[in-house]
């Protein structure tokens, strides 16, 4: 039995008042590598089946994953069984009502395999000889995956969705494994992606590499390249919970109740904003939500999403929510989006202008190991990684030593001087979670370098 | 003592693992394994005493794993049936085809003893997918009931799986296991004039069922009874004047420190660039085996599989290796690496020490951390007589900010609550505070470890490494400890304020 035909055949089984099936294809293949050779690859299937169902305000999940179809009538009992014994849900509301099935709904599925890396292994192959002979030692990783998500309810809806998510990451070092460079891509079907460019760039950079400058801790002005700024961005995307910030737990929270929309939060007028249908970054088009939490509502599955500016002209303008927190908030319904683009004023310059344009600064290429230290303010820490280099005069002039950085992203906001052009880019860090974004390189006069780390 | 369940040992474990191991050696495989996994998870989660969410998932699935001409390949897929188990293992052969031409290191493991027809089960006693989930609701929003009389806001978690796992081997070892884990957490939330603090409950995460919610290996009465007179004197504590301190850390925050700065810096693979591109590298590398001053005389460090109630804990890894306990740290000096059957052969360490794991059936098993456990004195001195020995310090409790750089050299840490020690007494709390190091500084400056009586198991469930990302549960064991001249931030003036 088809997937479809499994989320309709639960939907019949359903006792509830309500009912919504979920049912998840995810195919992917990856190769890893490191040292110029393959280290481990594999292909991977799996499918699961989710029913959430509604007994009055009630709400019960039962996921499963390789379902069988002699195994729907106990996966559905189970579920309609949780929503009798549950507490009334918190988010109980009304479930979207269904209009025309999606174009795609009874369309086979297309996983992918092995064989979407046909034309890039070989190419792979031909950069581990040149970095052979170059003296570079290549390390990284590419994958790419397809899930297809089907969402039914007997509300009517009758959602497909087809998701495309590729990304490479390549990490070269000098043979002595001192100089390190780093750079990813996001690809929808690889069939775009240029390693041998990659490889051509990181060698440039172990160039810049050679010339080694050891500088202390302090405040530099520093050039946050676009992936970068992705990381810094992604994070405080996920910080930007309404619920937390009506209850007063972040710094998006105003002080004395209610939240901090409204608030002019950026120097320079950038626009932060997510997207379903953003060209080159397109995404789900409706709410997809296998469990509520503080930010997902599963009484929300269906729910169309629209153009979202979360930063508008450097005022924050929403909070991810969901219908019920919009409730409390009074503030518009903005769900989550999988996409995030950041965009300054006009036509920022490109990394290579900025970088001519620095009298002294700090270039750095990604940063690493973020984690939150004080909510209040969104103070992040982590390093820099694979590639800090000191501009002078408008010239890289050498690779100085790594730094852990202590620094909130909503504070940047209010201290950046230059925003340049936004470029589809990779997030180092949280590329496992986001791939999706479009960000700009930062100028920032005085970036806190709390720490050097000895790493390389 | 708890049996594997019915409905697991039901399924066709061994006719599936025929029937790809066979198809694997026919299409040229040197070597082909087969593993059967269902992997329940239940989460809860509440918020000021009220249902927020709740999922109840699994995930069931087999993988076949083979080196041909010395190459790996890898697939799986969620079809129980012996034509789809063959399917599976023609796939992990094809993509070792695909995959050769890329491949320069010839594969090869290190051999183990054969076991046949294994079994093993974690030490629960109640499992917890058998209490009712109103049950279990109940009780968290009975708690967080009470933590809401002292605190503006509270959240409660309760994260529970049991893990099945069927594997065999073309080498005839096969083995059945299931082990079940919990990790249950509060964290309240409180108000103030000119800012907010939190504070969550210290318990860490175990390998028991569900009497560890109902007084077996914690009490949670004391702690919950506490926790809102503790939260109020941390939202008026005064902010820590930054600068150098002598540290005593208590083993509910220490656990984390040795995870980061020890665990993942031991791993062999790391220290072979194998995770370069992602979780990173380590200083300490191979060819300071047995030389490296990691720590101070009185740092002994062992990792096992073997540990009571460790979420590493295991009878057999995902290569069919036998669990074990080995030295990493002994005297200071490092000693070990935690290894998998492919790099113990590498590198001539003979056996491997039974690090492998895979995440779910989706994955390829990797090197994954052991219980890595730093040692307490015998008959050493309690947490009071460690503070008692310190002039002008701190003593950290609980875990909560963590990071640390890709070779693990430097790392800053925060927690639950830092008191001031004065003259040798606490003296008051103190907020804003972070701990910040580099590894083997930090280590060598550990003056004193406390003695058995100061034990505790801490760890963590989602210990993340390698890519496709894979989650690993790991339990630390530690003594209190006393560190001696470390470096303590004020993260109010980090941020600039």
């Amino acid at each position: 039995m088809s997937l479809q035909g499994m989320v309709d055949k639960a939907l019949e089984l359903s006792r509830a008042d309500d009912c919504i099936v979920i049912a998840d294809h995810v195919s992917s293949a990856n190769l890893r590598f490191a040292g110029n050779t393959l280290t481990t690859n594999g292909t991977m299937e799996s499918t699961r089946i989710t029913v959430i169902s509604v007994a009055g305000r009630s709400s019960g999940v039962v996921s499963r994953s390789a379902v069988r179809p002699d195994q729907l009538e106990e996966l559905v009992a189970a579920a309609d069984r949780a929503a009798r014994e549950a507490q009334p849900a918190e988010d109980a509301g009304d479930l979207i009502a269904g209009t025309e099935p999606s174009a795609s709904w009874g369309e086979p599925l297309q996983p992918t395999d092995i064989d979407v890396f046909g034309r890039f292994t070989p190419a792979l192959g031909e950069v581990f000889a040149a970095a052979e002979r170059g003296g570079r030692r290549l390390y990284g990783f590419a994958e790419h995956t397809l899930t297809t998500t089907f969402v039914g309810s007997t509300r009517g809806l009758r959602l497909r969705h087809d998701q495309p998510t590729g990304r490479l990451e390549v990490n070269a070092k000098s043979a002595d494994l001192k100089r390190s460079a780093w750079s990813g891509v996001a690809t929808r079907d690889f069939a775009d992606v240029d390693v041998a460019a990659l490889d051509a760039q990181l060698a440039e950079r172990l160039e810049w590499a050679k010339n080694r400058v050891e500088l202390p801790a302090g405040r530099y002005e520093t050039l946050l390249p676009p992936s970068a700024v992705a990381d810094l961005m992604v994070y405080m995307y996920w910080s930007m919970g309404a619920r937390d910030a009506l209850d007063g737990r972040t710094v998006f929270s105003k002080p004395g109740g209610g939240t901090r929309v409204g608030e002019r939060l950026a120097a320079i007028p950038v626009t932060l904003r997510s997207d379903p249908g953003e060209p080159g970054l397109a995404c789900a088009p409706f709410t997809i939500a296998h469990a509520s939490s503080r930010e997902s509502s599963v009484f929300d599955n269906g729910l169309p999403l629209s153009p979202t500016d979360w930063l508008a002209e450097g005022t924050l303008a929403a909070l991810r929510q969901t219908r019920h927190s919009a409730r409390l908030s009074g503030l518009p319904v903005t769900p989550s989006i999988d996409n995030l683009v950041m965009e300054g004023p006009g036509d920022g310059r490109g990394l290579a202008e900025m970088i001519a344009a620095t009298e002294r600064g700090l270039l750095l290429t990604c940063l690493w190991y973020i984690r939150s230290v004080d909510p209040q303010t969104l103070l992040l820490t982590g390093l820099t990684r694979d590639g800090v280099y000191l501009v002078e005069d408008g010239h890289v002039v050498g690779e100085v030593n790594n730094f852990r950085f202590n620094e909130s992203p909503v504070d940047l906001l209010g201290r950046l001087t230059e925003v340049g052009a936004s470029e589809p880019t990779l997030p180092r860090e949280w590329n496992d979670w986001f791939t999706r974004t479009r960000m700009p390189a930062l100028r920032v006069p005085d970036f806190n370098m709390s720490t050097v780390s000895q790493a390389s | 003592m708890r049996q594997i369940d019915d409905d697991f040992r039901s399924l066709p474990l061994r006719r599936l693992a025929d029937a790809a191991l066979q198809r694997a050696r026919e299409l040229g495989a040197e070597h082909a394994d087969f593993r059967l996994e269902r992997i329940r998870a239940e989460t809860l989660a509440l918020h000021d005493a009220r249902l927020e969410g709740a999922l109840d998932a699994d995930d069931l699935g087999l993988a076949v794993r083979v080196v041909k001409n010395g190459t790996w390949g890898f697939a799986s897929g969620v079809e129980l049936t012996p034509e789809a188990a063959v399917r599976v293992a023609e796939q992990a052969v094809r993509v070792a085809e695909v995959s050769a031409p890329i491949n320069r290191e010839r594969i090869e493991l290190a051999p183990e003893p054969v076991y046949s027809d294994q079994e093993w089960v974690s030490a629960y006693e109640i499992d917890p997918f058998e209490v009712p989930q109103s049950e279990k609701v109940g009780l968290l929003a009975d708690w967080s009931a009470a933590l809401l009389k002292g605190a503006d806001h509270v959240s409660a978690r309760l994260l529970q799986v049991k893990e099945q796992k069927f594997y065999a081997d073309s080498a005839g070892t096969s083995t059945l296991q299931q082990r079940v884990r919990l990790h249950p957490e509060l964290n309240a939330v409180k108000i103030g004039e000119s800012g907010f603090e939190d504070m969550s409950t210290l318990a860490p995460p175990v390998g028991r069922g569900y009497e560890y919610l109902t007084g077996t290996g914690w009490d949670w009465q004391n702690e919950l009874a506490q926790l809102p007179e503790l939260l109020a004197e941390k939202l008026a504590a005064p902010s820590v004047e930054a600068g150098a301190y002598d540290l005593v850390i208590d083993p509910t925050n220490l656990w984390l420190t040795i995870h980061e700065s020890i665990g993942h810096a031991t791993e062999l693979d790391r220290a072979l660039g194998y995770e370069a591109a992602y979780a990173g590298t380590s200083f300490a590398t191979f060819d300071q085996l047995g030389e490296l001053v990691y720590g101070s005389p009185p740092m002994n460090v062992t990792g096992d599989r073997t540990a009571v109630h460790g979420l590493a804990t295991i009878g057999y890894d995902d290569e069919g290796v036998e669990a074990q306990s080995f030295d990493i740290v002994r005297d200071g000096i490092l000693v070990g690496y935690q290894l998998d059957r492919r790099m113990a052969l590498m590198k001539g360490l003979g056996r491997s020490n039974g690090c492998a794991f895979a995440d779910s059936p989706g994955h390829m098993p990797m090197q994954r951390m052991a219980n890595v456990s730093l040692q307490p004195a015998p008959g050493g001195p309690s947490t009071e007589e460690l503070i008692a020995g310190v002039e002008r310090g701190l003593y950290i409790v609980g875990d909560k900010s963590w990071s640390i750089d890709m070779q693990r050299y430097n790392f800053q840490f925060t927690g639950q609550r830092a008191y001031r020690i004065h003259h040798g007494r606490l003296a008051g709390q103190v907020k804003d505070f972070a701990y910040q190091a580099t590894t083997t500084d930090f280590w060598g400056s550990m003056e004193a470890v406390g003695g058995p009586q100061t034990y505790l198991l801490g760890g963590a469930f989602n210990c993340g490494k390698g890519q496709p990302g894979q989650v690993a549960p790991v339990s630390h064991g530690c003594p209190a400890a006393l560190f001696r001249g470390v470096r303590i931030l004020n993260t109010v003036q980090e941020a600039g304020k």
